[in-house]
């Protein structure tokens, strides 16, 4: 099976070729807005963090922006900086380009003389960087070069019945052709934690899955929380789902079968193929961004009661297994899995499907929340969400 | 009236309901084994309903895992959910397999 993407000189191709604008801290986020309204083929983050913070906060914010240049979707990055912030452009575009020959430009709102100066610059940049990337021709890759990210949010009781299940079948199938994928949302293991570190390749990384969720609970216990106060949600609770063990033990069914070859920390590059999961909040937009952040070209999302969430850099697929849900909020709704309820498909049948839709989005079928513009993130802090 | 719930496992005492359960329906639980079950109380759609009393402290099974404890005594056909059930601390230590 193969796939039609745009090489990138290292790492895997991408299946889209977004300029993407960038904010080193929330300062330079606005600007960036504008700069990408002004150029087709521009995408921008918006950005929270990056000044006043500790350092793990730092180095994570840090991570995630340097990942998101990485992304294979990413032809060229132009990054607006304030100047006072903890790691200004300057310093950002070098560390980017130590690891990527793609284009990288930068600016500082505070150097050119305010944000009107600075937005024109960054037009003019980022136009430029557009046109070339309008140049570039895709190519067939095999379907082994994907990283497919794996989310769930807005679950219900059907989310660990059907809809994951599905997931986990199209995560199976595209691990057994060669390709990688990543199931995140460590706070989600706990209560089938057990079961998930069945599935570990070795017995260190049994161990490592259990650490994790051992770790988060201490982690958070340290700063007087209880992971239990945020897991499951008030929507969870509406749709069935009683305590987090219940929610943890549907969760993991998306990860699929296959056994896991990695662990990852949040925002963390894999460097194996096949099954991997990685320790990120439950907190969906943080939890997909840490994907993004890690190399991920696509990203499949379950919900139950139904969610409008996309990525600037990476088209997110929704899939829901409540007929409802689907019906009801259809614009925001890619693929149907409710027949898997009402008996007229199998779970084999339905993630069979999915591997055809995955396949169409790599090709460049875009998303719903892709084709609405949608860009949603959120960068982790010392004091996890949960 | 006759309503439909899906039973992940065997052990299971729970079942979730595929639509909304009024008091005194007869809900029929399939998937591993088929239970009939008379409903107790109304329950929501993809909520779960009990296919035996579940005492008070007793472990509340889906998925064949236990999903939390009964916090007070729950009746056959009556609805378990975030009000009746709570999640119990895990054992992380006993579940490493390498030992140090």
């Amino acid at each position: 099976m193969e796939f039609y993407g745009y090489r990138r000189k290292e790492g895997r191709p991408g299946i889209r070729n977004h300029v993407l604008i960038l904010p080193t801290c929330a300062c330079g986020s606005e600007s960036c807005r504008i700069v990408a309204s002004q150029v087709r083929g521009a995408v921008n983050i918006v950005f929270n963090t990056g000044c006043s913070d500790v350092a793990a906060n730092t180095a994570m914010s840090q991570k995630v922006l340097t990942g998101f240049a990485l992304n294979p979707n990413v032809y060229g990055v132009v990054i607006i900086g304030l100047g006072c912030e903890t790691v200004p452009h300057a310093k950002l575009r070098e560390k980017i380009q130590a690891l990527t020959s793609k284009p990288v430009v930068s600016f500082g709102i505070q150097e050119e003389g305010g944000t009107l100066k600075t937005i024109e610059k960054a037009v003019r940049a980022a136009r430029e960087m557009a046109a070339e990337a309008g140049m570039q021709q895709k190519e067939r890759f095999d379907i082994s070069e994907l990283l497919m990210g794996i989310e769930c949010g807005g679950s219900d009781a059907t989310s660990g019945i059907a809809s994951n299940p599905a997931v986990g079948n199209l995560s199976d199938r595209l691990v057994d052709l060669g390709a990688s994928t990543i199931m995140s949302e460590s706070i989600e293991w706990i209560g089938g934690e057990h079961v998930l570190a069945r599935r570990a390749a070795t017995p260190e990384i049994h161990d490592q899955i259990i650490r994790v969720c051992e770790a988060y609970e201490k982690h958070l216990l340290a700063a007087g929380q209880d992971c239990r106060a945020g897991q499951p949600t008030p929507g969870n609770k509406a749709g069935g789902l009683s305590t987090i063990d219940e929610k943890s033990l549907g969760c993991i069914r998306k990860g699929g079968t296959r056994p896991i070859v990695e662990v990852l920390e949040q925002a963390e590059r894999p460097t194996k193929q096949g099954a991997i999961v990685m320790d990120t909040a439950g907190y969906d937009i943080s939890s997909v961004t840490s994907m993004v952040a890690a190399g991920c070209q696509v990203v499949i999302f379950t919900t139950g009661r139904g969610t409008p969430t996309g990525n600037a850099i990476v088209p997110v697929c929704k899939v829901t297994a409540n007929a409802h849900t689907y019906s009801w909020m259809e614009d925001n709704m890619d693929a149907d899995l409710s027949p898997i309820l009402s008996g007229e498909k199998t779970i084999a049948e339905a993630g069979e499907m999915l591997l055809g839709k995955i396949h169409d989005i790599a090709d460049g079928r875009l998303t719903k929340a892709e084709a609405y513009g949608f860009s949603d993130i959120a960068v982790d802090h010392v004091c996890r969400f949960v | 009236m006759e309503r439909k719930a899906v039973l992940l496992d065997l052990k299971d005492n729970v079942a979730t309901c595929t639509g909304e359960v009024r008091t005194g329906d007869t809900v029929v639980a399939v998937g591993e084994q088929k239970v009939e079950v008379k409903a107790a109380e109304d329950i929501p759609i993809w909520h779960k309903i009990a296919l035996r009393p579940i005492g008070k402290g007793e472990a509340v099974i889906k998925y064949g895992e236990i999903i939390g404890e009964a916090d007070r005594d729950i009746e056959q056909g009556g609805w378990v959910s975030h009000e009746n059930i709570h999640s119990v601390p895990r054992d992380y230590a006993s579940e490493y397999v390498l030992k140090d």
